[in-house]
């Protein structure tokens, strides 16, 4: 088989093969002595890939897959939301990632702002937010959102000279240091990790090392084709059943053990790791990426001052109080769970940051009915 | 994270570092100043936000599909069944997932 | 009543017009509620069905009616003239009248569009009705000011007789499910031509006149075609939800057996958009009695048009208004399009 042909021949979504591996997951969690295992996963593209191709109603009814605060979106902090919004009515051009464009700050999100009368724009890459900061002689605002890979995007064009009318308004994340507060939590009954395989990509397996050691979780980094999901939960699974914790790589093909070098002196060289407040999540250490100083020419915190006290003079709505996403991204509770879901807080009227992005659990949950016991409808049973 | 999708480079601008790359078809422009090694027409990237983050070495596409294999055997080498799935494999064609379309027709 | 009984916003926000299940409510909620019926015997707007139907003597006067406001005009594959001639003469043979027999045509212009841009269009609009066996008798004429409008608006109207009324509600658990063709072609053909996506491809709208083909199925399957729908907002997903829940059944899909374009699951996972819940213009689903399934898809398929027909899905008892997606490897509920396509961003 010419390898290139794998992917034209999409053998990543064999379904015979999938099957093998539905029956040896099926079997590794019989075989382990309790039930249910529980493994998480921490990526917002993981649950995606999950939920689009109906994998949770083919997992063993005793594995328990859980989505941890992998979606950045939904973990964007509400101060961080503000200072966009807050800049949007002060009258700035921001440029923002669809899916944060409806994220509830304290009072309002970038698209509340927008219908008000505020110049935003939805870009699908950093360099359109580089364009339009070329083709405009007006200040465009990059809301730069995303974990540690997308910073990577963002890193590479801070560093190709941009026009002086552009500026990052960093919100983006860092991951590893969030799992170690997942694993650290007193009510946590994870038993491993599913890591993400493209910032695996970028930063390597080997960052996950001194984790595994310190936790005695082992972690298994995965890529995000059906067959990859699959894999790397039989890898968990035979991991976990051994009680040998490691890092194993199931993306080999994209992930290797040092990652990408130069990718990662390029995000080291203009971010710098810094503690701050995941929504839900409290305070996550090394969490938050921000600018260095080297950059603070194009750091939007440093050109503008930024105005977001008049936000927080409407009272918060009182469901907000109600909502559970913190616990939910954490993985203590599913979105069942919490009162609101379905109810009060859908997808055309999100109450919490996980049902607004569409790699929110809420959300995903909601479109494709998060896990309903389809296994006994059959077709031909008519 | 998201929208990391494999494709296959068409053509490449060395000096602006730009690779017009093939996505089942669907061609787009995607930067290269942080892929991990050079890339070559015939190479396939992964993408992300239009950067390459990786460029996915042909070998690396077989070895991962004997993971996959090899995770079938090791779940239980004495039970039957991993047998029987196994010869099942090994008889089947190439699975695609859509049903062929017509070539030439419109609709 | 819809599945999700919602409340409209106090203010009308684009998502009322995607065709799914806000727009369902806003029609039921707002503009259904106090008007008169047609009758016992008739299909009026309460029934949200793809057009009306008044009984006249023996036969049924079928009329629908549409706005078309894509944007760009004119695109690959096609343009809002044929779009608009499509559209209602799709609506039409939706509903079981295959041969229309007349359309009207009323234009908003924008101030400054190009006479030329207009010509074209109306070439279009002639050699589609050339094709669909049909002509515009009457229209009407307006021009808003710069900037009032986005350069063109055309609604059409049409009409036409029938014997037999096919609605969108008369599914029962073991019917199965046809769709003529290839899903999602047009919607992201659309999405596709927005300049700042800076995609290359060759993807073009399937729109087209299919009432011919309509015909041919409901003369091979009679009364076993129960129940008829063009999937064109909101794509296959609507298309099927309505048709569950109005018929209280629930479908299986099998997602294996979707005719697809490579191209278009291409585009729809770069950016994010299910190529099921991505508009279709030349394309029918038809809900069939099990016995007649086989030989309407052969008939189907000798259509020009039906090439790529195929059985996909199946209606049970359990779930009524759900729309299952067997994927090949697990199952998951088929979600509706809520809202705006934004492509789906990190």
């Amino acid at each position: 088989m010419n390898p290139s042909d794998a992917f034209a021949q999409m053998k990543f979504r064999d379904p015979k093969r999938a099957r093998g591996l539905r029956d040896a997951l099926e079997r590794l969690v019989q075989g382990a002595d309790h039930a249910p295992v529980s493994v998480m996963h921490v990526c917002g593209s993981h649950e995606q890939a999950i939920a689009k191709f109906g994998l949770r109603a083919a997992f063993p009814q005793e594995l328990q897959v859980i989505m941890g605060p992998g979606c950045p979106v939904c973990v964007t902090d509400v101060p961080e939301v503000d200072e966009a919004v807050a800049l949007a009515k002060q009258g700035v051009r921001i440029a923002s990632y669809g899916d944060m464009l409806r994220v509830p700050g304290t009072s309002q999100s970038l698209a509340d702002a927008k219908a008000e009368g505020a110049n935003v724009d939805v870009v699908y890459s950093v360099t359109q937010a580089v364009d339009l900061a070329r083709e405009h002689d007006e200040e465009i605002v990059f809301f730069a959102s995303g974990f540690e890979t997308t910073a990577v995007a963002t890193a590479a064009i801070l560093v190709d000279d941009p026009p002086d009318n552009f500026s990052v308004l960093s919100a983006h994340k860092y991951i590893p240091p969030v799992m170690e507060i997942v694993a650290e939590m007193p009510e946590t009954k994870i038993e491993g990790f599913l890591a993400a395989g493209h910032a695996a990509t970028i930063t390597g397996s080997a960052v996950f090392e001194k984790f595994v050691e310190r936790h005695g979780l082992p972690v298994v980094i995965a890529g995000f084709e059906p067959l990859d999901v699959m894999a790397g939960l039989v890898k968990l699974l035979e991991v976990i059943n051994s009680g040998e914790p490691r890092v194993e790589n199931a993306f080999p093909r994209c992930v290797t053990r040092e990652g990408n070098v130069h990718a990662q002196k390029l995000l080291w060289r203009v971010f710098r790791p810094t503690g701050g407040r995941w929504r839900g999540i409290a305070h996550v250490p090394n969490g938050n990426l921000r600018l260095r100083d080297e950059f603070a020419k194009y750091d939007t915190r440093k050109r503008f001052t930024i105005d977001a006290s008049a936000l927080w003079s409407y009272a918060p709505p009182k469901l907000v109080q109600q909502c559970q996403c913190g616990d939910i991204m954490a993985g203590i509770a599913s979105p069942s769970d919490c009162q609101l879901f379905g109810k009060e807080c859908t997808p055309d009227k999100p109450v919490g940051a996980c049902m607004v992005s569409a790699e929110g659990t809420c959300r995903i949950w909601h479109q494709y009915g998060g896990r309903p016991d389809l296994r006994s409808m059959k077709r031909g049973a008519a | 994270m998201c929208l990391g999708v494999p494709g296959k480079v068409i053509e490449v601008d060395r000096e602006m570092q730009i690779a017009t790359v093939d996505f089942w078809g669907v061609k787009k422009e995607v930067r290269l100043e942080v892929c991990d090694a050079p890339v070559a027409p015939g190479d396939y990237i992964l993408n992300h936000v239009g950067f390459a983050i990786r460029r996915i070495p042909p070998e690396e596409a077989a070895e991962t599909l004997a993971l996959y294999d090899e995770l079938l055997r090791l779940a239980d080498e004495q039970d039957l069944m991993t047998a029987d799935v196994r010869a099942e494999l090994d008889a089947a064609p190439d699975a695609t997932r859509s049903p062929k379309v017509a070539p030439d027709e419109s609709q | 009543m819809t599945r999700n009984a919602r409340f409209i916003d106090e203010r009308i926000t684009l998502k009322y017009g995607t065709g799914g299940g806000s727009m369902r409510a806003l029609i039921e909620q707002v503009f259904a509620k106090g008007l008169g019926d047609v009758g016992d015997d008739g299909i009026g707007l309460a029934a949200m069905d793809d057009g009306a139907a008044i009984r006249i003597g023996d036969q049924y006067l079928v009329i629908a009616t549409d706005s078309h406001v894509v944007q760009p005009i004119e695109f690959p594959g096609g343009d809002i003239g044929r779009l608009a001639i499509s559209g209602t003469v799709n609506d039409l043979a939706m509903m079981g009248a295959t041969k229309p027999l007349a359309l009207t045509c009323a234009v908003i212009i924008e101030d400054g569009f190009p006479r030329d841009d207009l010509k074209r269009i109306w070439e279009s609009i002639r050699a589609t009705c050339e094709e669909a066996g049909t002509t515009i008798v009457t229209g009407d004429t307006k021009v808003m000011g710069h900037g009032e409008l986005d350069g063109l608006v055309l609604n059409t109207t049409g009409v036409g007789l029938t014997k037999r009324l096919v609605s969108d509600a008369g599914l029962r658990a073991g019917d199965k499910i046809l769709v003529t063709g290839t899903m999602g072609d047009h919607g992201l053909a659309i999405m596709a031509t927005r300049n700042e996506l800076a995609l290359e491809t060759t993807l073009e709208s399937d729109v087209a006149p299919v009432h011919t083909l309509v015909r041919r199925a409901l003369d091979v399957g009679g009364e076993g075609v129960v129940a008829l729908k063009d999937p064109t907002r909101g794509g296959l997903s609507s298309a099927l939800h309505e048709m569950a829940e109005k018929s209280g059944v629930g479908i299986i899909l099998d997602e294996t057996a979707i005719p697809l374009r490579e191209e278009v699951r291409a585009v729809g996972e770069i950016l994010g958009i299910d190529p099921l819940v991505s508009a279709n213009e030349g394309k029918a689903v038809f809900g069939l009695r099990p016995d007649c399934a086989e030989a309407v898809l052969d008939a189907v398929r000798s259509h020009p048009l039906g090439r790529n027909a195929a059985i996909v899905g199946e209606c049970v008892s359990e779930r009524p208004g759900f729309v299952v997606l067997d994927t090949g490897f697990g199952s998951r509920l088929l979600a509706e399009a809520e809202g705006e396509l934004l492509p789906r961003i990190c």
